[in-house]
């Protein structure tokens, strides 16, 4: 199924909250019982379909075996504009806690990925569409921060709709303010390894995601600036099938590799080996 | 706007007054004083009272000068330089050698067009990956050359097409971000027009930011904004005013260093007289810059951007 056939930001999001022990995969229709997809790396068992990952199952599907510490700050998000769409923002915030437990859109921690000592953040998508404002500007520059001061590489795996438009430019200032933090790393020589999957668009592409020393795009990642409508609208122009795909940035040359979800962890442990002296 | 009606007849009725009084045969100048003073006091009520969204309105007006109109006003001799020496050249994205009081300066700028022909040759303005890094490109070399960059953000965001997504846009703008932290001349942004977002930012990472009285600065376009968070095109004036997007929201908020001035009723009623405001803001910021040593420069500029953001910080357990 090509990315265009998939509802932008529903996809993938329906494993989600029910009861019910079985899920029904939206590429092959086929019913399957949930432990084993879960078993699975989130990766349907009959057709290979990628089920949507929380941040935490992601973070848990790469490192060591409860090698996690939670290293974030104790930040929530503020609402400097008093902004208030359909609900206030922090009506919104509210109930993003709620349903993922989280207190914003990113976990950050520090662990270890065969053995070797890592800073990790996660974006999850499911509090407001994992868009950056300026909690997770914060949480990532902390993350930096750290792995600056203990000399581990640090990873990020992006998925996220872009800036979060409630904080207004504070929210596109965290672009700029990721982007200067992430500086201090090459001038220190502490490795950066950005990991995007579905989707990391706009703010966020543009930003910190773009930045990884490696960059490395999960098989059926959307990745991309301006959303397929807006281009459309924009432009008129018919949109290639695989646009904005996986495929797409490897062969434009936007990230170094494609790899797919079971592979990732092994992929990054070889990728730690080359810069990571041996202990 | 309905006010604008009101002021366009009263400056009509002043020319009137102004021709008679020519004509020498009655003196009326004390009466076009008091014109002149009533179509003072009532533009500056009515542009203190508009309402966000006619400032984004005001500012996309078609007059309003772009880049190419205060650039001879503000510098001299200023020689462009062309090609991000990859790809192409962007037509969105002005760049080039200037002086200011005698000191070469690198201009980085983003233009519309004004007539149909000029619009499509530079995309509404809005630049494409090439742009951005034409705009790196020249940066560090005034960066060699130890010129202070002067930039000014006039772009509805950077171009979306399938070109742009080809050459890496997100990689092209987010590298901008970067080098800019970095660049070890002085700096100032200058919203003249629209801050498109991440196309604008992505020429505006500097020690200086500041706008136009009229400017407007956001995340997202009030269009864009009332689409996906409204899904109802009839709160774009609503979203407008949410995103806190005017030079005045965002110095209150801290965001921006200072608001300049422009001529009354906007900067399209006066060139001079707004160019001459930039060009004294310009030239008091870039001599206090110049004052410091390149360290305390780029301290003062991390400092700024690492600290950006609102949050609140919760207890400890
Ligand atoms: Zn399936």
């Amino acid at each position: 199924m090509s990315l265009k056939d998939r509802d932008y930001f529903n996809v993938k999001l329906e494993r989600q909250d029910d009861e019910s022990l079985w899920l029904k995969c939206k590429a092959c229709s086929e019913l399957i019982f949930k432990k084993r997809v879960r078993e699975n790396n989130n990766i349907c068992p009959k057709c290979g379909e990628y089920f949507f990952l929380t941040a935490r199952e992601r973070i848990e599907s790469l490192i060591d075996d409860k090698s996690f510490t939670d290293i974030s700050k104790s930040i929530i998000a503020d609402d400097p504009l008093n902004f208030i769409d359909s609900k206030p923002y922090l009506k919104r915030i509210e109930e993003a806690q709620a349903n993922t437990e989280l207190a914003d859109a990113l976990i950050l921690g520090s662990a270890t990925i065969n053995g070797k000592g890592v800073i990790i953040a996660a974006m999850e998508f499911r509090f407001v569409g994992g868009s950056m404002g300026s909690v997770m500007g914060e949480q990532i520059c902390h993350g930096m921060e750290e792995a600056l001061r203990l000399n581990r590489p640090f990873i990020l795996i992006s998925s996220s709709g872009g800036a979060r438009m409630q904080e207004g430019v504070f929210s596109l200032f965290q672009m700029a303010k990721t982007s200067a933090v992430r500086a201090k790393l090459s001038e220190n020589k502490i490795l950066f390894i950005s990991i995007m999957t579905y989707p990391t668009t706009g703010g966020v592409a543009a930003s910190i995601a773009s930045l990884g020393d490696v960059i490395i795009a999960e098989k059926g990642a959307l990745i991309g600036f301006a959303g397929r409508r807006v281009i459309q609208n924009t432009t008129g122009e018919e949109l290639p099938d695989d646009f904005q795909t996986d495929a797409f940035a490897l062969s434009h040359g936007s990230v170094d590799r494609v790899v797919s979800r079971e592979n990732l962890r092994d992929e990054l442990s070889k990728l730690l080996s080359f810069f990571l002296e041996a202990e | 706007m309905k006010d604008e009606m009101t002021l366009a007849a009263l400056r009509e009725q002043i020319n009137e007054l102004r021709r008679l009084n020519a004509n020498g045969e009655i003196d009326l100048s004390s009466e076009i004083l008091l014109l002149e003073e009533k179509l003072r006091r009532l533009t500056a009520a009515s542009y203190a009272k508009l309402a966000d969204w006619d400032r984004v309105k005001l500012s996309r007006h078609p007059q309003r000068p772009y880049a190419l109109d205060y650039i001879p006003e503000i510098f001299g001799n200023f020689y462009e330089l062309h090609g991000d020496r990859i790809y192409g050249d962007d037509r969105a994205m002005i760049v080039g050698l200037a002086k200011l009081k005698q000191r070469t300066v690198m201009i980085v700028a983003q233009q519309k067009g004004r007539t149909p022909e000029e619009k499509k040759e530079r995309f509404f303005g809005m630049s494409r990956p090439q742009g951005y890094r034409k705009a790196l490109r020249v940066m560090k070399l005034a960066e060699r050359f130890s010129f202070p960059v002067i930039t000014l953000i006039d772009t509805p965001g950077a171009y979306p097409g399938i070109e742009s997504e080809e050459l890496n846009i997100s990689g092209a703008i987010a590298n901008n971000l970067q080098e800019m932290s970095q660049l070890k001349v002085p700096t100032i942004a200058i919203v003249i027009g629209e801050g498109g977002s991440g196309g604008a930012l992505a020429i505006g990472v500097a020690d200086r930011i500041m706008m136009l009285e009229n400017a407007t600065y956001s995340v997202i376009s009030p269009e864009g904004c009332a689409a996906i968070l409204w899904r109802d095109n009839g709160m774009i004036s609503e979203a407008a005013r949410a995103l806190g997007l005017t030079a005045s929201r965002l110095k209150e908020l801290g965001l921006i260093d200072e608001i300049i001035p422009e001529s009354l009723g906007g900067a399209h009623t006066d060139l001079q007289e707004t160019a001459a405001n930039l060009k004294e803001v310009l030239i008091r910021h870039l001599s206090y810059l110049s004052s410091l040593s390149n360290d305390e420069l780029l301290k003062e500029r991390y400092a700024r951007y690492r600290f950006i953001g609102r949050y609140r910080i919760l207890p400890k357990e």
